[in-house]
């Protein structure tokens, strides 16, 4: 038979719905691969194949075979609230943290036939391009323990890739999928702003924050983004949802005639490493070898990105994370005399970590009178340049397509002291997280041993076309990452 | 640019203790990452609308139903403390 941790989430839904495995097997197969784990990729690991009631919610339920996902077991991102369960966003503020309530997107995977294997780690609250800014200490990335796996859904990305989970879920704010899956050599999927609720997802930047699947292939992505979507969620504002999801289909394409590709000759200047650079045009040219045609493209506010974005998202978070005060939940600082105000301020104090300290106190200067034109005003002013800089591409070319990050894997510790260069990884991500269009992050080859991701975005809405696209350049790439999934250790690869 | 002023000034605002040793990187960082983001600055950006919604996404008020909330025992049970009907606090005039 199979190795069970070889099926995809197709492929296992499959072989569930037919009997020839079962869900506690396959629950099992992973719970032990992933508690072996040694690259710190979970926080937390479910007991049972359902989820125990939870002070006012009950049990889940054992999901049916006949379900889209039969059971297969996924890892969800720390950040999202699931009833009773472990919920931190990675923060030492939160930890032990047990929600009331579980995220719309978890709970429509689960009503697709989801279980839940385990929380994932990430940068606290989201922060970071690493996963190195984790109360539970930094994720390694299974291709080179001594490298950082990307962030900040860093350990989502890492256990699809080491076969720890048959995928994940994560959340991108400005590369937060894309980016770690490209350094771990998986799939990752930022859908459209507003196609998936974000209720009960921690909130970073409400405005930028949306929840993807991280998987081992395109087909997969497409499988999970159509049980995460789901008619307009009435417990998010913002979201717009997608009414027709059931009808999406799994991706077949095969060519790609008549389909123009867009270069922003603005994402690639300097800081593209040659071997990214390589594996990029090398996959331009399987795009127009399945008749693709490749032209250039500009986005002439895309350079500004960065900075409109490190004030946007630090400017909403220092609003956001002004709830983590020690009074409603999390952990509470002990304090002297000082009364109310102190209990606020040593809470936060000795609950966050540095860089969202570095964030709330920029969010809050963005914010504060007499900067707030300055900064916040005008960086939103710019994001409306960048939004009609991709109306205006998208008049001229169906997709754009980029490198996800301009390096490969870089070593642990090496940009920890330097915020500025921790954010630059998130250049190419950026623009597209401002305009609120889908992206999507393909392996396209190795750089140095390491895996390099191909970006390709589309207007808003046009998933569909995104992953068509994606999968026709997957089987002509032809990726292979099981020197990432049998790499060293984990213990129990052998079940199954 | 960011002085050790300005960081106490926007700590308080942010409801934020910082120690006497945190102070100065905190402004050193600040300073570097604010230098780095004033290429925006460059721009000319008159008449420009702000953003504020990426796409436009229909709102409006809910329909004015009842509804049922978090029962109160489930709304308390995850506060550091809390009392038979509330979150205690320590008094805000200390």
């Amino acid at each position: 038979m199979t190795n069970l941790i070889d099926l995809t989430v197709v492929d296992a839904a499959a072989a569930l719905r037919r009997g020839d495995i079962t869900q506690a097997e396959l629950f099992q197969a992973y719970r032990d691969r992933a508690a072996a784990d040694d690259t710190n990729s979970f926080t937390w690991l479910a007991d049972e194949l359902t989820l125990p009631a939870a002070l006012g919610n009950e049990a889940t339920p054992r999901p049916g075979t006949d379900t889209p996902l039969a059971g297969v077991p996924l890892a969800i991102k720390d950040l999202f609230c699931i009833a009773g369960v472990p919920t931190a966003s990675a923060s030492n503020l939160l930890r032990g943290y047990l929600p009331p309530y579980t995220a719309t997107a978890v709970r429509l995977l689960q009503d697709a036939g989801a279980t839940v294997l385990g929380k994932t780690n990430q940068d606290e609250f989201a922060m970071g391009s690493s996963n190195e800014n984790s109360a539970f200490g930094p994720v390694l990335n299974p291709w080179d323990r001594t490298r950082v796996p990307g962030g900040s859904s860093g350990g989502s990305a890492a256990a699809v890739a080491a076969g720890l989970a048959p995928a994940s879920i994560g959340t991108d704010t400005g590369g937060s999928v894309r980016q770690p899956a490209a350094l771990c050599g998986v799939v990752g999927l930022k859908p459209t702003y507003g196609s998936v609720s974000r209720f009960g997802m921690i909130a970073f930047a409400s405005s930028l924050d949306q929840a993807g699947p991280i998987t081992r292939n395109v087909t997969d992505a497409a499988l999970l983004f159509r049980a995460m979507t789901g008619p307009r969620d009435p417990a998010d504002a913002t979201s717009i949802g997608w009414d027709s999801a059931g009808e999406l289909d799994l991706p077949t394409t095969e060519r790609l005639d008549g389909l123009k590709i867009g270069v922003p000759i603005d994402l690639l200047g300097e800081g593209i490493e040659p071997g990214v650079r390589a594996s990029f045009d090398a996959t331009l040219k399987l795009a127009e070898s399945l008749g693709a045609e490749i032209v250039e493209v500009q986005l002439p506010h895309a350079r500004h990105a960065l900075s409109a974005y490190y004030l946007l998202a630090p400017a909403e978070a220092s609003s956001n994370l002004a709830r983590f005060d020690g009074v409603r939940y999390g952990n509470r600082a002990e304090i002297g005399d000082g009364g109310l105000v102190e209990l606020y301020t040593k809470t936060r104090h000795d609950g966050f970590g540095p860089e969202v300290k570095r964030r709330i106190m920029l969010g809050t200067y963005a914010l504060s009178s007499g900067f707030y034109d300055a900064y916040y005003r005008r960086a939103q002013q710019v994001r409306t340049k960048i939004v009609e800089d991709f109306r205006a591409a998208y008049e001229q070319v169906d997709l754009i397509a980029t490198p996800t990050s301009p390096t490969v894997a870089w070593g642990l510790g090496e940009r920890t002291d330097d915020p500025l260069a921790m954010y630059q990884a998130d250049v190419t991500t950026l623009p597209f997280s401002l305009a609120g269009v889908p992206a999507i992050s393909i392996p396209s080859g190795l750089s140095e041993g390491l895996p390099v991701g191909f970006q390709l975005a589309g207007p808003a809405f046009s998933e569909p076309q995104i992953l068509e696209t994606a999968y026709a350049l997957e089987q002509q790439i032809g990726f292979d990452g099981a020197a990432a999934f049998d790499g060293p250790a984990p213990a129990g690869k052998e079940q199954g | 640019m960011i002085d050790r002023d300005t960081v106490l000034h926007v700590a308080t605002l942010a409801r934020l203790d910082l120690h006497d040793d945190e102070i100065e990187p905190m402004a050193q960082e600040l300073s570097a990452v604010l230098g780095h983001l004033e290429t925006i600055a460059e721009l000319d950006l008159d008449g420009v609308v702000p953003t504020s919604h990426v796409l436009t996404a229909p709102t409006g008020p809910r329909a004015d139903v009842p509804h049922t909330s978090l029962a109160r025992e489930v709304a308390l049970d995850q506060a550091p403390d809390a009392s038979d009907d509330g979150f205690r606090v320590p008094s805000p005039q200390a």
